[in-house]
């Protein structure tokens, strides 16, 4: 019997298939779980920038009631992002030599600049240009450790007079600029680690910069829809129509340049047939089958395009309760795509080998640094973080409205 | 007057003074800083690698697959037990076709069972089948444009002067980065050490006279080291060179390889 089922385990899981360089054979990849959701979580932050610049620096209007939630969900993933590179290293405690001595010829020994210069430059300071005249209000209106609280974020500035708020607004402005190519860079760089590869005829791609900005954008703006109607259905509020439809739409077309975008690399690949291509048919078809195939291109990219377009064409058709469904199922199908197409990459680059001759297997542990609940843990994380943020700078009791325009802010 | 001392010359030879006898003891923490990641390496104090230039070439005519080279590299370097080489053979079988297939050659088979440290199984044709069968042992290519070197975080892996592609174990931070980086699959995380490893020539050993290991047991000298600044009379490597056509591995990568190989196949990646 227990021969029988160590066959048919055998049977189940081959590890191996064909030739693989001896030090390719170890258990799992070298690069897992964490570093998955590396890009993932980076490139949530980068589209959900993007999706408050769409008011800020678009003049979005309808988008408004979002900006302030999308800000603050970009800098809770963001103060998340690094932390699946840093506990995958083999010596975290080394982590500060990327910044103290950088080795400049090195996609990964930026990160550190970046990360600091999006963080410290342009998220933070946007947020707090953002918030200086709240924080005043705050301060005084709030009792307790909150109030406290509000007051160290005054770093007292309290000056709320008419030049002063301006100032801020205009301050805020041109930090979300900077915000836009900053927020492409962060992603599009995340992306050349991967495309700069050429030992990986998966990752070495020109474009892989140009997906990794289109499906952060795509995956970002997924978020605040799917944040933004989680947020009102907890506080039993109803959603803004006008702005559900805007975030819709804008969804659509991101959707639609990065799929078309993903569908030319295929193309390419398909038709070049370069070196390694039998192998990256094989992993298509066999074995990244279902994140592939499945997650990524039916779930996380036809059906949200069929959902989403559908409500760009015939959007009176279909009634309200049924568009905020359809928005929000589109939503958390273009999350979990993203999540797989990160998957994709990242481990799908390592299942074959680079000898070109054998794939690899990997099943995945459940406890440990690089299992599943690690990965749930580091997931939900930014979303606990998100809470806090949205208890202190969004909370309904608060007596100013969160509105960025100035005249409204004075008028609070 | 021409030789008349100004406060603004006095002050700047002053000053030039002072920044060279400043100026010494950097230099010589900087030479320290330098020697001591040689060290650290393996070779001996004053070891200057700037008189040498480290290569190995591999003749796989020659190579018999017994796998004594993977074994003493194994032991040599203290290489953890299990999936992790820093030398390896390949064998390769490639089959005759089938009649009347119109094919020029048949299937080909790779395999490298535990590194090819303890010889090869029976071969996975019938021998009257096989069009060619040979070994070919893989080390470090000694890339001359490194992949591994080049995207190193903090350039713990670099490129030393005398040829050997180096990993400084207290420096790396151990991302992976270069392993995954390297298309010739040379290297591994040491799961022991938590960094990078690969082979380095076994540097401690050249360093002081000897050669690697695997090339010091190797019973057929497929494997061939020499230092290219200092030849021996007769030099193998010398002869190796003139006496084969070679080629390297994946060529079209750019990577351009200093271990450069004859008798290799177009299968052999």
């Amino acid at each position: 019997m227990t021969g029988e089922l160590t066959n048919v385990v055998v049977e189940v899981m081959p590890r191996f298939e064909g030739y693989v360089y001896p030090n390719e054979a170890t258990l799992q990849p070298l690069w897992s779980i964490l570093i998955v959701l590396y890009p993932y979580i980076t490139g949530l932050v980068a589209g959900a920038f993007i999706m408050a610049s769409l008011v800020r620096v678009f003049n979005v209007r309808a988008l408004e009631p979002v900006y302030r939630m999308s800000l603050l969900t970009a800098f809770s993933f963001l103060l998340c992002a690094p932390l699946p590179l840093l506990f995958h290293l083999g010596h975290p405690e080394r982590c500060f030599e990327v910044m103290m001595t950088p080795h400049l010829t090195s996609p990964m020994a930026i990160f550190g600049f970046v990360y600091a210069w999006y963080l410290m430059a342009v998220l933070l300071l946007e947020l707090w240009f953002d918030y200086r005249h709240d924080f005043v209000i705050w301060a005084n209106t709030t009792p307790g450790f909150q109030g406290m609280l509000y007051r160290l974020f005054t770093v007292g500035v309290t000056d709320v007079s008419e030049p002063a708020v301006k100032l801020d607004h205009k301050i805020g402005h041109i930090l979300s600029i900077i915000g836009i190519p900053s927020a492409f860079l962060l992603h599009g760089y995340v992306g050349f680690i991967f495309g700069s590869v050429k030992a990986n005829p998966w990752w070495g791609n020109v474009l892989m910069p140009i997906i990794f900005i289109m499906s952060a954008m795509v995956s970002g703006i997924a978020l605040c829809v799917f944040n933004y109607m989680v947020l009102s259905w907890i506080r039993r509020k109803t959603v803004d129509m006008k702005c559900i439809d805007v975030m819709g739409m804008f969804l659509f077309y991101a959707l639609v340049v990065d799929a078309a975008i993903e569908a030319l690399d295929w193309i390419h690949r398909i038709y070049s047939a370069e070196e390694g291509f039998h192998i990256m048919q094989y992993m298509a078809r066999e074995k990244l089958f279902y994140t592939l195939s499945l997650g990524q291109v039916a779930f996380g990219t036809l059906v949200p395009l069929l959902l989403l377009g559908s409500l760009q064409l015939f959007r009176k058709q279909f009634p309200e309760l049924m568009r905020r469904r359809m928005y929000f199922v589109s939503a958390f199908l273009v999350l979990i795509g993203v999540l797989a197409m990160r998957w994709n990459v990242v481990i799908g680059g390592q299942l074959f080998s680079k000898s070109l001759r054998g794939v690899m297997g990997y099943k995945m542990e459940f406890a440990g640094l690089e299992g599943w609940f690690m990965g749930a843990v580091l997931l939900a994380l930014p979303f606990i973080i998100l809470t806090v943020m949205i208890k202190l700078f969004l909370s309904e009791k608060l007596p100013s409205s969160a509105v960025p325009d100035p005249d409204a802010g004075q008028a609070a | 007057m021409s030789n008349q001392l100004s406060r603004r010359s006095v002050l700047g030879k002053v000053g030039a003074a002072l920044a060279a006898v400043m100026s010494v003891p950097a230099a010589k923490a900087a030479k320290a800083v330098v020697q001591k990641v040689f060290v650290t390496a393996g070779a001996p104090k004053g070891y200057d690698p700037f008189q040498h230039k480290w290569r190995m070439a591999i003749d796989a005519n020659r190579c018999i697959g017994c796998g004594l080279c993977a074994e003493a590299c194994k032991t040599e370097n203290l290489v953890p037990a299990g999936p992790y080489f820093r030398t390896w053979i390949e064998r390769y079988v490639i089959s005759r076709p089938k009649p009347g297939s119109g094919e020029a050659r048949g299937e080909v088979f790779v395999d490298c069972p535990n590194g090819g440290m303890h010889g090869f199984p029976e071969l996975p044709v019938p021998k009257e089948d096989v069009l060619h069968s040979f070994f070919v042992p893989k080390l470090c290519n000694l890339c001359e444009h490194s992949p591994c070197v080049q995207v190193c975080p903090v350039g713990a892996t670099f490129d030393a002067p005398d040829g050997a592609v180096l990993i400084d174990p207290h420096y790396c931070i151990g991302c992976g980065f270069c392993i995954q980086a390297c298309p010739y699959g040379c290297r591994f995380f040491n799961h022991a050490t938590r960094t990078a490893e690969k082979c380095s020539l076994c540097y401690h050993r050249i360093t002081r006279g000897l050669k690697p290991a695997c090339a010091e047991v190797c019973p057929t000298q497929a494997r061939i080291f020499g230092d290219l600044k200092n030849p021996v009379p007769d030099d193998p490597l010398q002869q190796f060179y003139q006496n084969n056509r070679v080629q390297s591995l994946k060529p079209h990568l750019g990577t351009d390889p200093r271990v450069l190989y004859a008798g290799i196949d177009k299968e052999v990646m």
